[in-house]
C-alpha cells in the first residue's frame, strides 16, 4: 500500500508524515506540488507546515498548486486524504471540507500535548478507533480556530462528520472544540492537531497517533 | 552623484562622516594610509562596517585568544575563525552549532529584531553545509512587571515562535530569566545546530580565477542599513528604542526555500565556497570570501537584484536584508546551481567572478566604486587592548551581609516557586513547536534538549545553555567558570557526555574600563574551565555595548554545551517516573546563598560571593550521571542550580504528577538545605533495584551523595518542614507569566504527560 506525501514550498512535517506511514506499514510516495502525477498512490496526506509562508491565507496559495487538481479529482472519487493543520487548511480552501481556520483565539501559536476524543470512527482514517475513544497527540498552530456558520457546524454533528473534539481545554478557540471533520463519504479528514508525531514512545507523547496511519491501511485492504 | 574611486582620487581632502559612521579618528586616519587616499562613500561604508565592535572583535580579541589554547581533543574538524565550528560526532556524521546575540534588534522591534536572530544563526549554520536541525534561546528581561518587558517580551517570544516554526525547527530548550539590569537592554541569544555527512563541510573561501560569485536568496532592500556598525556596536541613550530602519525585517518562508536549495547545492558538491549575508551583509560576505581565499574578485553592484530601484552602492553593500547567501560556483556548474535555485524558487543572479591579483573590485555601472586588498577590511582591522579596572564597588558587593534567612515553610516554597525566575516557562515555550522533525527526544523543561541524529542507530545530541549573570556580577572568573559547570552538569543529566563549547559574551561597553576587567575575568575563568572539563570552544561571539544610560548590564556569558549520545533512547528525564524509587541527592551542600535566587526574589538582595566552584567534582558527578544512563540504573535527574533543592524537587515532581517523600539529614537548617545553590548537585530518583549497584558506583569513584527519601503520593513532603499538594504547587508555579502577560490559550490544558520510558 502507497502512501504519497505532499511536499509544498514551506511544508515542514512532511519527513514526520512519511515516517509515520512508513512506522504504520506503508510503503512512502513523496510527492511534488509542481506535478500533477500521484504515481498510482492508494492515499494521500497533506502534511502540516506554512506552505507558501501562509502568506495572503493559510492554504489559499497552496490550493492553487500543480498537484491539488488531481488531489481534488481523486477525492471526489474516494482516494482517502488526509490533512494535518496546513493539510486541514488547504483542504478547506480546496472546498474538499466545509469551514475555515483562522488565527487561535488569543493570537498566540500554541504547541501542546492535547487530548482529543474520537467522535467518529468510520472514516477511512479513523476506524482502527472507537467512537468515544480518548487520545493524547500534539496540537501546533497559529491559525487553528475552527469556524462555520450555526448551519453547517449543526449539519457536520448531525451527520457525524466531526471526527474529534478537543478534550481538556480547547487551544485555539474552535467552534464546538472541533478539531477534525471529514465530507460525507468518510474518505477526506482534516485534523488540526497532529497524529504523524505521536507514533514513536522516543519522540512523542505516546503513539495514540499511528491509528489514523494504520487505519487508512486497513481501509484500502478492505477494499 | 556616486562616490567612484576616481572621484575620491582627485578630491582627497573632502571632509567625510566617519564619526557619525561609528569610527574613531584614528581609524579614519588608517583607513586613509592604507588606501593612499580618502575612501570613496562605498569604502568607508565598509570599513567602518568590517572595523565594528560587532565584525572586527576590536576589543575581545586579545583575550578571546585564550579559547583558542585549549586542547582541541580529536572532535574538533573546524575550530574559531570560521561561521561556526565543526564537530565529529561518529558514524560518518558532523555537528555545527553556535550562539549568537540580537540583543540590539530586538529592543528597538522585538518582533523582527528576535525573529532575523534566529533566521542569521541558522544562515551560519547552513552555510558550513548542515542541514539546521534545532534553534534555542536564551533570553534576559528586565524586571518581569516592568512597562517595557510588556512592551518587548511578547514581541520576542513571538518572533522566535513566528520565525523558527515557519522554518520548521524546533525549539528545544533555552532560558528566561528577568533582571533589571536588562530593562533597557534585553539579551535575546540564538542557538542553533546542524547535522552533515563530514565530507560535506563547506567553507567560506572564494578560489579559482574565473569562477563566478552568486548570489542567492532574497532581494536587497533598505532594511538593516547600519545595524552592525552602529546598532550593535554602541550603547543606547536614555531615549530609548529609535532607530528601526536599522532592524531588518526577516522572511522565513524565503529562509525554509534557501535552506532547502542550498542543502540540494551543496549534496550535488556544486559549490567551490559559501558564505551567508548576516550582519553586515554583502560587504561582509564579499570581503570574507575573497580575503579566505586570498584572491582577487570583481562584483557589479547593479546587478544585485534590488527591492527598491533608487538604492545606491552604499545602500547596497550596507544593506542587511534576510535570507541571502553568497556562493562561489565553477562556470560548468552554474547552469545547475541556476536551476535547483529556479526549483525551489530561489532568485540566484550572477553579480561577479573570481579574478587574478589580490583587489576586491566592486562596480556601478562599469565604474569602481571600491577598490581594496580584502585582507584590509577582513583581518587587518584595529585591535585594542583596552584599559581594565576591577569595580570599585567589587569589594562592598562581596562583602554585603545576606539578609537573615527564614524558616523553610509551605509559604515560603509556593513564594519561590512562583517567583518570576523560578516559575514555568510555559507561557513562553508553548508557542514554540519543539517537536517539528520528529526528533526531539527532551526538550523543555528539561535540563537539556536531546535531539535524535540518526532513527537507525540512535546516534544523538543534547544541548543546554546557561549563564548566571548575578554570579558574573559577584564574581565574574566564578561566574563564568559556574555557567559552564552548569551547562556541563545539564548535558551530563540527561545522560550524554558533553563534548564541546560554545558561548556568547553578553557584556556592558568596552571602553569602561571595568566592564572591560568583567569579560578580561570572564574569558580567563571560561577557558580554564573548558580545559579542565576538556570541553573545547567551538565558537562563539561576543556583545558588547549592552548598557542603558552608562549603566551595563550585569556581564552575562552565556555558555552552550554540545554533549553526544550513543543511542538517545538511554536518555534520562528530569521528572519522577513512579512511586516508590529512592531519591538520592548527589554532591555536598553548603550554605551558599550569595547571589541566589532566594536573596534576590525576597529581597532584591544582590550580595556576597557566588558559590564554590569544584570542576573536579562536575567531572566526576558528569561520568556517573552518564553510566547511570547507560547502565540503566537512574529513572529520573535533575541539575540543581537556581533556587537549590526545593526548586529541583518540585520541577521533578511536577513533570508527570509523581509526589516525594523527603527526610533532610541533620546539619544544615532546612531552610539552607532547601535554597542554597552549592553547585556540582544532581537530584536522582533510582528504583529500589538499583539503588545498591548505583550507590556503590558513586562510593568507587568518591562522589559524595545523600539519601533524602522516595518518591510517592501526590505531595511533596519534606518531614517536619512542609507538605504541599501538587496541584497547590502548579498552580503558583504556573500562574505568574500568565498573569503578567495574559492568557495564552482559550482554556488551560490538562498537564501534558511526560514521555513514558521504554
Amino acid at each position: 500500500m502507497k502512501i504519497g506525501v505532499v511536499t509544498f514550498p514551506g511544508s515542514l512535517d512532511d519527513r514526520d508524515a512519511q515516517r509515520a506511514a512508513r512506522l504504520a506499514g506503508a510503503e512512502v510516495t513523496p510527492l511534488w506540488h509542481a506535478d500533477s502525477d500521484l504515481h498510482a498512490v492508494d492515499a494521500v496526506v497533506l502534511p502540516g507546515g506554512f506552505s507558501y509562508g501562509d502568506y495572503l491565507r493559510c492554504g489559499a496559495i497552496a490550493r492553487f498548486a500543480q498537484v491539488m487538481p488531481t488531489i481534488v479529482d481523486a477525492a471526489k472519487g474516494g482516494l482517502p486524504v488526509l490533512g494535518i493543520c496546513n493539510g486541514f487548511q488547504v483542504l478547506c480552501e480546496s472546498h474538499l471540507l466545509p469551514g475555515a481556520l483562522t488565527r487561535n483565539q488569543n493570537l498566540h501559536f500554541v504547541h501542546r500535548d492535547q487530548q482529543l476524543e474520537i467522535a467518529n470512527a468510520a472514516t477511512a482514517w479513523t476506524s482502527d478507533y472507537e467512537a468515544g475513544q480518548v487520545i493524547t497527540i500534539p496540537v501546533k498552530n497559529g491559525e487553528g480556530c475552527f469556524v462555520a456558520d450555526a448551519k453547517t457546524l449543526d449539519a457536520l454533528e448531525a451527520e457525524g462528520r466531526v471526527v474529534a473534539y478537543y478534550q481538556g481545554g480547547n487551544p485555539n478557540g474552535s467552534l464546538r472544540d472541533i478539531a477534525g471533520i471529514t465530507n460525507e463519504r468518510g474518505n477526506v479528514v482534516g485534523l488540526m492537531p497532529h497524529p504523524e508525531h505521536a507514533v514513536e514512545d522516543l519522540t512523542g507523547p505516546g503513539t495514540d497517533g499511528l491509528g489514523f496511519f494504520t487505519s487508512v491501511l486497513k481501509a484500502l485492504v478492505a477494499k | 552623484m556616486i562616490d567612484t574611486v576616481k572621484n575620491a582620487e582627485s578630491t582627497s581632502d573632502e571632509e567625510q562622516p566617519y564619526a557619525e559612521l561609528g569610527l574613531q579618528d584614528e581609524e579614519y586616519a588608517r583607513i586613509k594610509a592604507i588606501l593612499g587616499r580618502r575612501p570613496t562613500q562605498s569604502e568607508l561604508a565598509m570599513y567602518s562596517i568590517m572595523w565594528s565592535e560587532h565584525c572586527s572583535y576590536k576589543s575581545s580579541k586579545v583575550h578571546l585568544r585564550q579559547f583558542g589554547d585549549i586542547p582541541k581533543g580529536d572532535r574538533m574538524l573546524v575550530g574559531m575563525g570560521e561561521n561556526a565550528g565543526v564537530v565529529d560526532v561518529g558514524e560518518g556524521l558532523a555537528v555545527t552549532f553556535k550562539v549568537e546575540s540580537h540583543n540590539h534588534p530586538s529592543y528597538v522591534e522585538p518582533y523582527q529584531g528576535a525573529a532575523t536572530g534566529i533566521g542569521g544563526i541558522v544562515r551560519d549554520i547552513l552555510t558550513m553545509g548542515a542541514r539546521p536541525v534545532l534553534v534555542m534561546d536564551p533570553l534576559r528581561f528586565g524586571d518581569a512587571d516592568h512597562p517595557d518587558t510588556k512592551r518587548v517580551l511578547p514581541g520576542i517570544v513571538a518572533g522566535i515562535g513566528g520565525y523558527g516554526n515557519c522554518l520548521g525547527l524546533p525549539n528545544v530548550g533555552g532560558e528566561v530569566v528577568f533582571d533589571p539590569s536588562y530593562q533597557g537592554n534585553p539579551l535575546v541569544n540564538a542557538l542553533c545546530l546542524g547535522v552533515m555527512p563530514k565530507d560535506r563541510i563547506q567553507l567560506s573561501a572564494a578560489r579559482g580565477v574565473g569562477n563566478i560569485v552568486v548570489l542567492l536568496g532574497a532581494k536587497t532592500g533598505r532594511d538593516g542599513i547600519g545595524g552592525v556598525s552602529v546598532l550593535a556596536s554602541a550603547t543606547f541613550e536614555e531615549d530609548g528604542p529609535a532607530n528601526r530602519p536599522a532592524v531588518q525585517v526577516g522572511d522565513p518562508f524565503t529562509e525554509k526555500l534557501l535552506i532547502e536549495a542550498c542543502l540540494e547545492i551543496f549534496d550535488a558538491q556544486l559549490v567551490e565556497g559559501i558564505q551567508d549575508l548576516g550582519g553586515a551583509g554583502l560587504t561582509c560576505a564579499l570581503t570574507e570570501t575573497s580575503a579566505a581565499g586570498k584572491s582577487g574578485m570583481v562584483a557589479h553592484l547593479d546587478r544585485v537584484p534590488l527591492r527598491e530601484a533608487t538604492m545606491d552602492p552604499t545602500e547596497i553593500l550596507a544593506s542587511e536584508s534576510q535570507e541571502r547567501m553568497l556562493a562561489i560556483v565553477t562556470p560548468d556548474n552554474l547552469p545547475k546551481v541556476l536551476a535547483i535555485a529556479e526549483k525551489w524558487g530561489v532568485i540566484a543572479t550572477a553579480i561577479g567572478e573570481v579574478v587574478a591579483g589580490d583587489r576586491l573590485q566592486v562596480l556601478w555601472h562599469g565604474e569602481a566604486v571600491v577598490d581594496v586588498v580584502p585582507g584590509t577590511l577582513a583581518d587587518d582591522g584595529p585591535v585594542y587592548e583596552r584599559p581594565m579596572s576591577r569595580p570599585a564597588d567589587l569589594d562592598a558587593l562581596q562583602s554585603a551581609s545576606l539578609p537573615p534567612y527564614p524558616e523553610a515553610t509551605k509559604e515560603l516554597l509556593l513564594q519561590m516557586v512562583a517567583s518570576p525566575n523560578l516559575c514555568s516557562r510555559r507561557w513562553v515555550v508553548e508557542q514554540y513547536d519543539r517537536i517539528v522533525l520528529g526528533n526531539s527526544v527532551l526538550a523543555w523543561p528539561e535540563d537539556a534538549g536531546v535531539v535524535r541524529l540518526s532513527e537507525e542507530t540512535g546516534l544523538g545530541v543534547a544541548l543546554a545553555t546557561d549563564g548566571n549573570g548575578r554570579y558574573t556580577r559577584l564574581d565574574p572568573f566564578a561566574g563564568a567558570q559556574l555557567a559552564l559547570a552548569e551547562a556541563y552538569r545539564n548535558v551530563a543529566a540527561t545522560g550524554a557526555v558533553p563534548i564541546a563549547v560554545t558561548n556568547c559574551l553578553n557584556f556592558g561597553s568596552p571602553e569602561d574600563p571595568e566592564v572591560m576587567w568583567q569579560f578580561a575575568e570572564a574569558t580567563r575563568g571560561l577557558a580554564e574551565a573548558c580545559t579542565a572539563l576538556a570541553t573545547p570552544v567551538t565558537g562563539g561571539n561576543v556583545s558588547f555595548y549592552n548598557s542603558t544610560a552608562g549603566t551595563p548590564i550585569n556581564p552575562t556569558p552565556v555558555v552552550g554545551v554540545l554533549g553526544l549520545f550513543d543511542d538517545v533512547s538511554r536518555r534520562t528525564p528530569m521528572g519522577f517516573q513512579t512511586e516508590g524509587e529512592v531519591l538520592l541527592l548527589l554532591g555536598d551542600t553548603r550554605d551558599e546563598l550569595g547571589g541566589s535566587e532566594w536573596a534576590w526574589a525576597l529581597h532584591r538582595h544582590l550580595g556576597g560571593t557566588p558559590p564554590q566552584v569544584d570542576l573536579q567534582r562536575e567531572k566526576v558527578l558528569g561520568e556517573v550521571l552518564v553510566s547511570g544512563s547507560r547502565d540503566g540504573m537512574l529513572s529520573s535527574a535533575h541539575d540543581l542550580s537556581d533556587g537549590g533543592l526545593a526548586q529541583a524537587l518540585v520541577e521533578s515532581a511536577l513533570a508527570r504528577g509523581v509526589g516525594a517523600r523527603v527526610v533532610l539529614p541533620a546539619g544544615l537548617s532546612p531552610f539552607v538545605q532547601l535554597f542554597s545553590e552549592s553547585a556540582g548537585r544532581v537530584l536522582v530518583s533510582v528504583p529500589r533495584s538499583e539503588e545498591l549497584r548505583f550507590t556503590e558506583m558513586c562510593s568507587a569513584r568518591g562522589l559524595p551523595l545523600t539519601r533524602i527519601g522516595v518518591t510517592d503520593g501526590t505531595t511533596l513532603e519534606v518531614q517536619d518542614v512542609l507538605t504541599v499538594d501538587l496541584d497547590e504547587l502548579r498552580t503558583a508555579h504556573e500562574s505568574t507569566l500568565p498573569a503578567l502577560f495574559g492568557p495564552l490559550a482559550g482554556a488551560t490544558a490538562a498537564a501534558p504527560a511526560a514521555p513514558a520510558l521504554p
